[in-house]
């Protein structure tokens, strides 16, 4: 189903992979939708919960669909590649999963083209959002999501000061590390936890490229979204509603197709957990308000937008 | 008499149309240049959706490139039709496609009318202005700028090094004396007339078309040779960045912008629907004749900015991660080191806790786990126990502990058992107070119930260790505030030192020390220091306990555990 042709030259485009996610779609598409988005464009990976039949109904969705192996596509990054390069050129472009909810300063006020705006403006290419862990306070199976709702209403918490950053020097990106998932379940190989810098809004060209999901980039400029001098460049935050009571049934499913990352070692670790049907709120989770408290804890910056 | 805008449009075609009525409609006669690059097709649109308004006129093109000479003609092709066409203008306003009134055109108008003469213009010589770009202030006079300093940036560095080079210096005419400031400026009929038909205006426009941003310039220049009186400021409110762009206003100005009192505003994003509706459709109801007050919209600017040069103290994040030497404070806050002290007393947190009230942790690097105050599992931001979490980067979960919990003085343990890498971090720190007792690890060693060749050979070990630390305490890139004392020294005279640290941590009591940590029970401590001697190891940071000395014996005088004064 490819409705690019709608595409007006402006419009800021959404691109997502995905796989069995349709009890998140309403509330992802409103949200992006709400803040200015104006075209998705999806690949689905073999869905058979209804994912395919929901998106081919939405008017501003192109869909593609794929049976094969999300891992031999590089964990999708070379379908969503292959999109961007083919109708992202010249615009700015949001790469999200449908459990990525982007939070931006002013966010608030202003929509996504205002943010867009100003980064042109500003000479700017790359919008850093670094992916915080959302999750529940008890157990995640206790309150179940339904669809249509937002996921941050179950999924309020976040860590708000136990990420590790280093540099890639290969690269040029930082590599951030930590919150619940490395305290809970990476504590004892933190090597192993998760990635969560993310550079999700790019004007895209199409000589640019993802690397490896949306942590990094080519040509190696893009990843200098940090600034070196002490001074703090505008960013935002991908608020990451993994940790619903869907997440149980997901990571069984994800361990048994095994086409993630790394042998799957993020969701072995899961597994051997969920068991226990962890409890990832701890007495200095924080709850989350809205920008500006991410933007006072230091998560996120205006940098000189005001 | 009134007051005429000479309006300068490139895009958002649609908002320029709005506001362009507006003055239109409220008597003010508009001329607009519409730069050459927009589309013919969208040109004719714009001049047809005016087409109702007599008092809006449209000037000769031209294609407007920033920095160029392009802009200063377009600026006086529009006044000077305004000029000729309507003779009842004695004010002319340069304004942009993007300005927004913010003020009734009527309470403008009066306040003009009240300063007929008054030129309002900012306009500074070189030496007093710290904006330029590029560092280009004084030379943009001088040198010449064929190329484009935004399609051939690279060209332009080159030649401008190049002058610079052969010492190259275009004359500058007599009698111009060059000034800098905003190009949005209003001038009278008077002032603009006599530049607009000077006699020399050829040998003028002759050499501003060479000078960079000449916008900025001409006029600023000019005005000063023919001006009575100049208000050096600007009726625009407009705010750059710390790279010369303009800031933008959207719709939660609202507020600030009305509070602001100034007339213009720009740049105002386009999208901005509430910003144009409010403004564009405000009766003029109780004319205030306030004084243009932007001080407050300065304020948060100018903090904009300082957040994006200079960013928070101690704040390493996915947009901040300064260079080394560039942090600007390696951390957000002070906190304090104590090393050789929860050895040599043993119950030394708690008494600091009740003392101080401020946060005191045990070994933050211990290498089994992260001893956080009341050994809880998880401290402040979600930090964990875990030592190999910890271990991972122990600078940053240094710098996090203490970004966590800003607002609440920090204090920890420190000793040759733990963690050594952050020994160079506390010690370039301005934030780190360290108080050492130096040999202290010895005591649980002295305590210890091990074979004597197990605690020679950690004896040994940790020595090394803390002398390799106590010379990076003692290196000429030490920063930290720090203060070293061998155990000898401090087991001699513990009240003074104590009394010191807790008037250090809490700077708003003078406490007077009610009572002392208890000190470990040290008969036979010399003993057992000269039976590591013997054994070939040389135990020298703990200081002078000799066997004959009888202080050490006395020891026990000092653990009264209340002071009597």
């Amino acid at each position: 189903m490819n409705r690019t042709a709608a595409i007006k030259p402006q419009d800021i485009l959404v691109f997502s992979t995905l796989r069995n996610e349709k009890i998140r779609l309403p509330y992802f598409l409103r949200y992006y939708r709400d803040m200015g988005a104006s075209h998705f464009l999806i690949v689905e990976n073999g869905s058979d919960d209804g994912t395919r039949e929901y998106l081919m109904d939405q008017p501003d969705v192109s869909l593609w669909s794929s049976g094969k192996s999300y891992k031999r596509a590089r964990f999708g990054v070379d379908w969503l590649n292959w999109l961007q390069m083919k109708y992202g050129h010249g615009h700015w472009t949001l790469v999200v999963d449908p459990d990525e909810f982007l939070v931006y300063p002013f966010c608030d006020t202003r929509p996504l083209p205002a943010l867009c705006d100003w980064l042109d403006a500003s000479s700017i290419k790359s919008f850093s959002a670094m992916l915080l862990d959302m999750y529940p306070k008890g157990p995640l199976i206790d309150v179940a999501y339904r669809s249509g709702q937002d996921p941050m209403e179950i999924a309020s918490w976040f860590d708000s000061g136990n990420y590790m950053i280093a540099k890639n020097h290969k690269f040029g990106n930082l590599w951030i590390q930590g919150g619940p998932r490395a305290r809970e379940f990476f504590y004892d190989r933190p090597r192993r936890a998760p990635a969560l810098n993310k550079i999700p809004l790019v004007k895209w060209d199409r000589s640019y490229a993802y690397v490896s999901s949306t942590h990094m980039l080519l040509p190696r400029g893009l990843n200098l979204v940090y600034d070196e001098w002490g001074g703090e460049k505008a960013s935002g935050c991908l608020l990451h509603a993994k940790f619903l009571n869907t997440f149980s049934a997901k990571a069984k499913e994800e361990l048994t197709r095994a086409q993630h990352y790394a042998a799957s070692h993020e969701y072995k670790a899961y597994a051997a957990k969920m068991d226990e049907n962890p409890d990832l709120w701890c007495k200095w989770s924080e709850r989350y308000i809205n920008w500006r408290q991410l933007e006072i804890l230091g998560l996120m910056s205006k940098g000189n937008w005001a | 008499m009134t007051v005429g805008f000479a309006m300068m449009v490139h895009t958002a075609l649609d908002r320029a149309e709005q506001v362009a009525r507006h003055w239109a409609t409220h008597g003010c006669p508009v001329v607009i240049h519409v730069d050459k690059r927009v589309t013919r097709l969208e040109y004719t649109k714009f001049v047809h959706d005016l087409g109702d308004l007599p008092n809006v006129k449209f000037c000769k093109r031209h294609r407007c490139e920033w920095g160029t000479w392009s802009l200063v003609a377009a600026a006086q092709s529009a006044s000077e039709k305004l000029l000729r066409l309507f003779p009842q203008v004695r004010h002319v306003y340069l304004a942009s496609g993007s300005c927004l009134p913010l003020r009734p055109v009527e309470e403008l108008v009066e306040y003009l009318d009240q300063r007929p003469r008054t030129d309002f213009i900012e306009s500074a010589t070189t030496e007093d202005v710290p904006w330029t770009v590029g560092g280009l202030d004084q030379e943009r006079f001088t040198l010449r700028f064929p190329f484009s300093w935004k399609r051939q940036r690279h060209l332009f560095d080159r030649y401008v090094q190049f002058q610079r080079l052969i010492r190259f210096k275009r004359k500058i005419p007599p009698g111009i004396v060059p000034h800098l400031g905003s190009q949005w400026w209003c001038l009278t009929r008077q002032t603009l007339s006599a530049i607009l038909e000077d006699p020399d205006r050829a040998t003028n426009d002759r050499y501003f078309r060479k000078v960079w941003i000449p916008d900025e310039s001409y006029f600023q220049t000019l005005a000063r040779q023919y001006s009575t009186n100049i208000e050096s400021r600007s009726l625009t409110l407009s705010k750059f960045d710390f790279q010369g762009k303009p800031h933008i206003f959207y719709d939660d100005h609202l507020q600030l912008l009305r509070r602001s009192d100034c007339f213009v505003a720009r740049k105002i994003w386009p999208q901005a629907n509430k910003l144009y509706s409010s403004f564009l459709n405000d009766a003029a109801g109780a004319a205030k004749m306030a004084e243009p007050n932007p001080g407050k919209i300065d304020r948060i600017f100018s903090h904009a900015v300082d957040r994006r040069t200079r960013g928070r103290a101690g704040l390493w994040m996915q947009s901040r991660f300064p260079n080394e030497g560039w942090e600007n404070g390696k951390t957000s806050a002070a906190y304090s080191v104590f090393e050789g002290f929860s050895e040599l007393f043993d119950d030394f947190e708690a008494w600091l806790t009740k003392m101080s009230g401020v946060k005191v942790h045990g070994h933050l690097f211990d290498k089994q786990m992260v001893q956080f105050s009341g050994r809880q599992k998880y401290f402040s931001g979600g930090l964990s126990d875990a030592a190999k979490l910890r271990d991972y980067n122990p600078h940053g979960f240094l710098r996090s502990l203490i970004w966590n919990t800003r607002g609440e003085r920090q204090c920890f343990q420190f000793g040759p058992r733990d963690n050594q890498e952050v020994s160079w971090q506390i010690a370039t720190d301005a934030n780190a107070h360290i108080y050492v007792i130096t040999g202290a690890w010895s005591v649980p060693l002295f305590r210890s119930n091990q074979n004597f060749s197990a605690i020679r050979k950690q004896a040994a070990r940790l020595q090394k260790i803390e002398a390799a630390h106590l010379d990076i305490l003692r290196s000429p890139y030490t920063k930290a505030r720090i203060k070293i004392w061998t155990m000898a020294d401090f087991v001699q005279a513990p009240i003074e030192p104590l009394q010191k640290i807790i008037d250090d941590i809490g700077p708003d009591t003078l406490r007077r020390l009610t009572e002392l940590p208890k000190m470990a029970e040290l008969t036979g401590f010399a003993q057992f220091l000269q039976n590591l001697k013997n054994q070939g190891m040389h135990p020298h940071l703990m200081g002078d306990f000799s066997m004959e000395d009888e202080s050490v014996k006395d020891l026990r005088g000092h653990r009264r555990p209340y002071v009597v004064k």
